[in-house]
């Protein structure tokens, strides 16, 4: 009997080819979308890893705490029990007079080979014990040695050159014992395991941070990856909605058929089993060719994202993309839940349908505006209760759950607002065909809502994405212009070699600048303090977003301070405050200025200022202005620099833009296909509408409009639906892109972004959004135009 | 074969609610034929429903073949359609994604009374024979009812219930599906009830019961039992 049903319900696609291609490709667009998002976002992540690991395991990749904070040793075992290969490096800061220092502890057995200093490794080789047993031995640079007392806290100290002037390296075991030590990192050895389990799902508040002193890569990419991943989450909800309207559909037009099902005897549970059957096979076919398309999708885009990694990190990085059975699952999941979800409130209603209830499809009862005031009044609460998230909770979830309320609830109100629209129209009609085209409009509404509404989602998650990423790109730009203003960065190897820097740039009567920094903790976050010249420079071109009057003359003068957006943004000091720098250093805030890319809280005061405050501060980093910068690299290097010292200002900069064009192409190639999913969902709502409509389209007809200016009019309908819904789209998508841009990203990175309009941007969109809903539309206007006259007048022959 | 005792049917409505069956009782034997008449919205339509188990009666007693239909929950009122009641009402008509083979053959291979050689006779006798592979949206409204009627004579049920089988017909080939109709049913000894507006339909019958005011009386003209 089940199969006889099946066989029975399934015929209807069999008569209805095109329908069943439009919903299964749309089932499968919504999860290549979906496992693509997933699939680069993965493999781009482990690829950090892998070109990290190329980069060799020195201290410039190492995996920490996002905020900075200790590592628990249990996350450190549980990585070496997955067979990271990583070894723990433990902090611990002591006051010794006036100096404070950090004390590192490295471990010997677990360090990756060259990675601890000589000398340490020397001692080890000739008498392990001295250095791994107390009192230990550390090794620190000549001239802290001589700076300090013999003091019983701290073991004996070997002078070793070439180690940081604040830092005293020992073993861990001998850090463990000092007061307030802690787990600060992991380093990574260069060669690690080939599979290993993913970093998130062993120590999730682990990153990996590679690179230090210029602009933090990982930070940038890590945009990217929220931008991939919000993509993600929207062209889901796209998705959900696409496959709602297509199943939904189905549904309505097979009422008749479950009822004759029923009252020949087949019981009402078979009828479900049956259907519940037909879907589990739609979207494992779905699901399957989404995920193979997404796999194919991921991996036409991954190339560039390679390309773009390779610039990142100087290192070779695979362009080629690992099938993982997880997003393939994920992809799955997605397209069997998204046809449940959608399935579910038809499934219902027809379970509930009384035998002898009209089979006339619900799609074309009236939509009662009952209906419709109370699905918008959902979504206003669903809009408001993510605006709430946002205030009321912390952290990324605040983000994402007033995403997901914007979306959603203005979604729902669509279908009010569009038929508010309708009635307005028709209204204002003058002619009887003009009030016939708005109530019919108004009619086809209830079938073309999801439809409508995942067109929506698509638009405002077009223009939200956008409008981010393109206000993130305008102004990094601008910000590295500011920031990045000298036109070669230059660090010495050692203190002498600065001090010959410096002699040759008096000299050759070029401008440079000093670039001392001390590590401090400031407002109980990680951070660095900088002291900066005079110069003309930054007063010109550094990037405030807040400042009192003359900052720089604050700054100069009277000892004020400029801190970074980051640490403004957490620590709630905004100029005109006071912050404290260090015991019994507390200064006014001057001002605040943007620093993205930065995961650490900053400070800049006045170079005299802070190296009276820290002594022994070495000037081993510059900025130099030179007109000619390619002949002030050759002297550079006459004084004996290496290329590799020297950057250039227009090298970074071009690689940082390298990133942002790569989330462009691959933005905008998500954003074409998010649209054309929607405009699939249009096309399917149609085509199925299409033989529903006859009916209401036989009596114009009859009254002597012709064939062709009805389907011309189907047209304009559909056009006029999209244009509507493209208008209600756009203040969603600013929404939208405000809420990515002020309130996800200062969740996620702390700094916050302003945001710039795009008009030309939304035109384009206008249009393609229109061109989709023009394509949707052609093919039943089409078949309606060719219809024989015979058709139209079954319908009267039909009509009791 | 139909045991119809003290029915009463009221449709909740506003103003007020609509008493339709007002106690009304009906036996039918095994073979016989009865029409049932009575004006539009008299109620016969909702009479047949209550007596094919697709809706209930606010009280009474229902027997169709010896089962109390009351008594059944929706699997088995679903089982009592499949095997002893053959419907042609407007309303189930065919499902437009079948072919008219498969239309016919549906119910008889649902109860497992499938036969090929009764369903190419009975395709025959209703004229059926050339259209098997076609849809029934490429059918007349007289062909797609004749493959209804054909649909629950395959399934061979004891009872057949006809909602105005002709009501879309033309005198012509109303009076020719009706002959049809009615011959098959009494050669193989089918009871059938069957809801008509024509006088000349109902007096092929064994007996015609009349509807009005939510109960059954004989016509005037007929000898006829109408408890
Ligand atoms: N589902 C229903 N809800 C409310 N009233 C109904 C319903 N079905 C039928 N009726 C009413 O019951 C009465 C009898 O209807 P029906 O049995 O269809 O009459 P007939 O078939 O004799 O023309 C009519 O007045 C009709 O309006
Ligand atoms: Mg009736």
């Amino acid at each position: 009997m089940i199969l006889l049903t099946l066989r029975a319900l399934t015929s209807y696609w069999r008569r209805h080819r095109g329908q069943l291609l439009a919903l299964l490709a749309g089932l499968t667009l919504a999860t290549a979308l979906w496992s693509a998002v997933q699939a680069i976002n993965g493999q781009a992540r482990s690829d950090y890893v892998r070109a990290a690991q190329q980069l060799g395991g020195t201290e410039q990749t190492f995996l920490a705490r996002a905020d900075g904070g200790a590592i628990p040793m249990d996350s450190f075992a549980q990585l070496r029990r997955a067979g990271w290969r990583v070894s723990p490096v433990m902090e611990a800061r002591v006051v010794v007079g006036n100096l404070r220092l950090r004390v590192t502890g490295l471990d010997p057995f677990t360090a990756a080979p060259g990675t601890l200093p000589p000398a340490m490794a020397q001692q080890l080789a000739s008498d392990p014990a001295s250095v791994m047993t107390a009192p230990g031995r550390g090794f620190a640079a000549p001239e802290l040695v001589a700076q300090l007392p013999a003091e019983s806290l701290l073991p004996p100290l070997d002078p070793t050159p070439g180690l940081p002037p604040r830092e005293i390296v020992t073993d861990i075991s001998t850090v463990a014992a000092l007061p307030d030590a802690e787990l600060v990192r992991l380093s990574l050895h260069p060669q690690q395991p080939r599979f290993q389990t993913p970093l998130e799902q062993i120590a999730p508040d682990l990153v990996l941070q590679a690179g230090t002193g210029r602009v933090d890569a990982t930070r940038l990419t890590d945009s990217f990856h929220l931008n991939l991943t919000a993509f993600g989450l929207l062209s889901f909800a796209v998705g959900l909605f696409i496959v709602h309207a297509g199943i939904g559909l189905a549904f309505e037009q097979r009422r008749a058929t479950v009822r004759t099902l029923r009252a020949l005897g087949v019981p009402l549970r078979t009828v479900m089993i049956a259907l519940l059957v037909e879907l589990l096979c739609l979207a494992l076919i779905a699901g399957g060719a989404g995920v193979l398309l997404g796999y194919l999708l991921a991996a036409a885009l991954l190339p560039d994202v390679a390309a773009t990694l390779r610039g990142l990190y100087g290192a070779a990085v695979g362009d080629g993309l690992l099938f993982r059975p997880v997003w393939a699952l994920s992809g799955m999941a997605m397209a069997v839940l998204g046809t449940g979800t959608a399935a579910a409130t038809g499934l219902w209603a027809l379970a509930r349908m009384p035998l002898l209830a009209s089979a006339r499809p619900r799609a074309w009862s009236r939509v009662s505006e009952r209906a419709l005031w109370m699905q918008a009044a959902f979504g206003l609460v669903l809009l408001g209760l993510g605006v709430v998230a946002a205030w009321a909770l912390d952290g990324l979830v605040a983000g994402f759950t007033l995403l997901g309320g914007l979306l959603l609830g203005a979604a729902l109100m669509l279908p009010l607002s569009l038929a508010l629209v309708l009635r307005l129209g028709r209204s204002q009609a003058r002619s009887v065909l003009g009030a016939w085209f708005w109530a019919d409009a108004q009619q086809q509404l209830r079938g073309l809502s999801m439809a409508l509404m995942a067109l929506m989602l698509a638009l405002a998650t077009n223009i939200g994405v956008g409008t981010m990423v393109s206000s993130f790109r305008l102004t990094f730009t601008g910000w590295l212009d500011q920031r990045l203003a000298a036109d070669l960065y230059i660090s010495a190897r050692s203190e002498e070699q600065g001090a010959a820097i410096t002699d040759w740039a008096q000299a050759s009567r070029l401008r440079l600048l000093p670039l001392v920094s001390a590590e401090q903790t400031l407002s109980g976050r990680p951070g660095d303090i900088f002291g900066v010249k005079d110069d003309p420079l930054y007063r010109d071109s550094w990037p405030l977003i807040a400042a009192i009057a003359e900052p720089w003359d604050a700054l100069h003068d009277a000892g004020a301070v400029l801190i970074n957006e980051q640490l403004a943004r957490s620590a709630a000091l905004w100029p005109g405050q006071e912050i404290t720098l260090a015991p019994g250093w507390r200064v006014p805030i001057a001002g605040v200025y943007s620093d993205y890319g930065n995961p650490k809280a900053q400070a800049i005061v006045a170079l005299p200022e802070l190296e009276s405050r820290f002594s022994g501060l070495p000037r081993l980093r510059f900025g130099l202005i030179a007109p000619d910068t390619e002949s002030a690299r050759t002297q550079l290097q006459d004084l004996g620099l290496s290329q590799g010292q020297i950057t250039d200002q227009a090298g970074i900069k071009a690689f940082s833009l390298a990133i942002f064009e790569q989330t462009f192409a691959v933005t905008a190639a998500l954003n074409v296909l998010t649209l054309a999913v929607a405009g699939f969902a249009i096309f399917t709502s149609l085509t199925t509408l299409a033989a529903l409509r006859l009916p209401q389209l036989a009596p114009v007809w009859a009254l002597g409009k012709p064939r062709a200016a009805l389907a011309r009019l189907e047209l304009l309908r559909a056009v006029l639906l999209a244009g509507l819904t493209y208008v209600l789209a756009l203040p969603v998508g600013l929404a939208l892109a405000w809420s990515l841009l002020a309130v996800v990203n200062v969740e996620a990175f702390g700094w916050r972004l302003p945001m710039f309009l795009f008009p030309s941007q939304w035109v384009w969109l206008g249009l393609a959004a229109l061109l989709a809903a023009l394509l949707a539309a052609a093919l039943p206007a089409r078949r309606l135009a060719r219809r024989s006259p015979a058709d139209f007048l079954r319908v009267f022959a039909n009509e009791r | 074969m139909i045991d119809a005792r003290d029915i009463t049917k009221t449709y909740p409505g506003t103003p007020r609610a609509v008493p339709v069956l007002q106690g009304l009782s009906l036996a039918v034997s095994g073979g016989e034929t009865v029409a049932l008449t009575g004006e539009s919205g008299s109620g016969k339509s909702t009479l047949l429903h209550i007596l094919g188990g697709l809706e209930a009666a606010d009280t009474g007693i229902v027997t169709i073949a010896g089962q109390d239909v009351g008594a059944l929950d929706e699997a088995g009122r679903a089982a009592l359609r499949r095997d002893s009641i053959g419907l042609v009402f407007q309303q189930f008509n065919l499902i437009p994604s079948l072919d008219v083979g498969a239309n016919l053959a549906f119910q008889a291979r649902l109860n497992g009374r499938y036969d090929a050689g009764w369903a190419g006779t009975l395709a025959e006798r209703l004229g059926l024979s050339d259209l098997l592979s076609r849809y029934p949206e490429e059918l007349s409204g007289g062909q797609q009812q004749r493959v209804a009627i054909g649909r629950a004579l395959a399934s061979r049920p004891p009872v057949l219930m006809a909602d105005e089988p002709t009501g879309n017909l033309d005198e012509d080939s109303a009076a020719r599906v009706l002959d049809l109709m009615l011959s098959l049913v009494r050669e193989t000894g089918t009871t059938l009830l069957i809801v008509t507006h024509s006088a000349a339909v109902a007096a092929q019958m064994d007996r015609r019961v009349h509807l009005s005011r939510g109960r059954l009386s004989a016509p005037s003209d007929a000898v006829g039992a109408a408890s």
